[in-house]
């Protein structure tokens, strides 16, 4: 039975995102601490325009809150952007669909004897020389595309996953990751710039009155650390898409020399303005949002499909960075006037390969072989 | 008679009789690309030549929308001075091929499958994963041609 009803894509959405403004605006569930980002950005450059614009501007140049003002709007637009787009979520299989990838699973796999749990299920597939591995996802039932991850916490399969970002309140994959790039690196510059002229402003007046009454009228005091770390946010995203690298990749040590001798990135195109050009000036397509408006035909009978292990074994076979990686992707952003939080920013931790463990049977599959 | 058939008296005369699904092929990397080789299923319904041809246009199509050259860095460029609100007034190059591509795949399920019986799913509404054509059962489609 097929009823035919208009319901939007993302009424229906199966994930933990939300949606905002009629289906335009996408974010994770938990938004917190995004509105965090938001005031941390808005107060100490409201305190830099209020207090030390006027001074700079008068005995300096205009020119410096204008600057400031340009930066400080592109920097909330980056951020807005980023957090409010789809990332590139996969759309989960249709019944149909899924029931069909099980039928070609089994068929590769042969028939189960007693005491046999099925494997999970791995395509193997060679991409420029490498061998890359395809994993099933058993909630979205797909096989993953290459440099596709399962978000735990947006409960979606996203593609180029990056990471998880709640700074953001969202995942930074395919869709969004230059907004999220243009996003930090002009944080960066908004931060020294600001951090550079109250240092200015300081010595400034100084002169006149003394350093200590300086700092009492400079109230901003921005943490050194924080510009440090937000420039090295900046500094390792730059190296990931000069090396056409996700963040996911990068921890996990996917194409490093020390996992296999001869392991090599197959998706770099071999020269770094050719990677930052396909990085930032790809394809950027709101593919969810901007096809909301189609008509969805609703199921109101689902095939059962009855050999999905259960869910338990799905949360080992997903990715596990993305559970762990709100720690490691959180280190920057706080510029508080009186904090002085270090940088967290780790991006040598080991995990395990294959989470899979002794379970795994390889489902070997070339694209031109079929099983029949 | 076959020619007044549309998609919509389709799904009402006819019921489905199964779908296949056509994978991505990956073997060239991240770009979308659908494998070309015919299904065994559609062996009955469709000229197999056919088929591989409209694979291979729309292959075509989706590497001419992700290709990268002097084109899209401009567009890149423009977008990031313009901190991306150009985009309110224009189209991306990906969304103009997008819209091409829905139109091809329109085009060939009037002229060429639905006639046969057969319809192709825009892989768009899929997330670029899979072809899916669904099979009709050959009841209400005349057999005269």
């Amino acid at each position: 039975i097929i009823t035919r009803t208009h319901r939007r894509k993302w009424q229906i959405f199966p994930g933990r995102n939300r949606f905002y403004c009629n289906g335009r605006v996408m974010m994770a569930r938990q938004t917190g601490v995004f509105y965090l980002t938001l005031v941390l950005i808005m107060v100490t450059s409201g305190l830099f325009f209020a207090f030390d614009c006027p001074f700079l501007a008068s005995n300096l140049t205009p020119a410096i809150p204008v600057i400031g003002g340009v930066l400080f709007v592109f920097v909330l637009g980056m951020l807005f952007r980023a957090s409010f787009s789809d990332p590139g979520v996969l759309p989960r299989a249709t019944p149909d669909e899924a029931a069909d990838l099980e039928r070609q699973i089994d068929g590769a796999n042969g028939p189960s004897g007693p005491g046999y749990r099925p494997p999970p299920r791995i395509r193997e597939v060679v991409i420029n020389g490498q061998t890359v591995k395809l994993k099933y996802c058993f909630t979205c039932k797909i096989f993953r595309p290459p440099r596709a991850s399962h978000c735990s916490l947006c409960d979606n399969c996203v593609e180029r996953f990056d990471h998880h970002c709640p700074w953001v309140g969202n995942c930074v994959g395919k869709r969004n990751y230059r907004f999220f790039y243009l996003f930090v690196l002009s944080l960066s510059f908004l931060t020294v710039f600001i951090f550079a002229f109250v240092i200015t402003h300081v010595i400034l007046r100084s002169n006149r009155t003394g350093f200590l009454s300086a700092l009492k009228d400079s109230p901003v005091v921005v943490c050194f650390f924080s510009v440090w770390s937000i420039m090295g946010l900046s500094g390792f995203h730059t190296y990931l898409i000069s090396s056409n690298q996700t963040t996911n990749e990068d921890i996990k040590g996917s194409w490093s020399t020390k996992r296999a001798k001869d392991n090599y990135n197959p998706y770099s195109y071999g020269n770094i303005l050719t990677n930052c050009c396909a990085a930032l000036c790809g394809i950027l397509d709101n593919l969810f949002i901007s096809s909301s408006s189609l008509p969805f035909l609703l199921f109101s009978s689902f095939s059962s499909i009855s050999l999905l292990p259960p869910p338990s074994l799905s949360f080992l076979l997903h990715l596990s960075p993305s559970s762990s990686l709100p720690s490691i992707s959180l280190p920057f952003l706080l510029f508080s006037p009186s904090s002085s939080l270090p940088c967290l920013l780790s991006s040598s931790s080991s995990l395990p390969p294959g989470a899979a463990g002794s379970l795994v049977v390889r489902i070997c599959r070339s694209a031109t072989e079929q099983g029949s | 008679m076959a020619n007044t058939h549309n998609m919509q008296d389709l799904h009402h005369q006819a019921a489905v009789a199964s779908k296949v699904y056509v994978q991505r092929d990956y073997n060239s990397g991240t770009i979308c690309r659908f494998q070309t080789k015919f299904p065994s299923e559609l062996e009955s319904r469709v000229d197999r030549q056919q088929f591989e041809e409209t694979m291979q246009t729309l292959n075509n199509l989706y590497a001419e929308a992700e290709k990268i050259g002097g084109k899209s860095y401009l567009e890149g460029c423009l977008a990031c001075m313009t901190a991306y609100t150009i985009f309110l007034c224009m189209e991306t190059h990906y969304e103009k091929v997008l819209k091409k591509i829905a139109r091809f795949i329109k085009e060939q399920n009037e002229k060429i499958y639905a006639p046969l019986g057969l319809l192709l799913t825009d892989p768009i509404e899929r997330g670029l994963r899979v072809v899916e054509i669904t099979i009709f059962e050959d009841r209400s489609i005349g057999s005269g041609r």
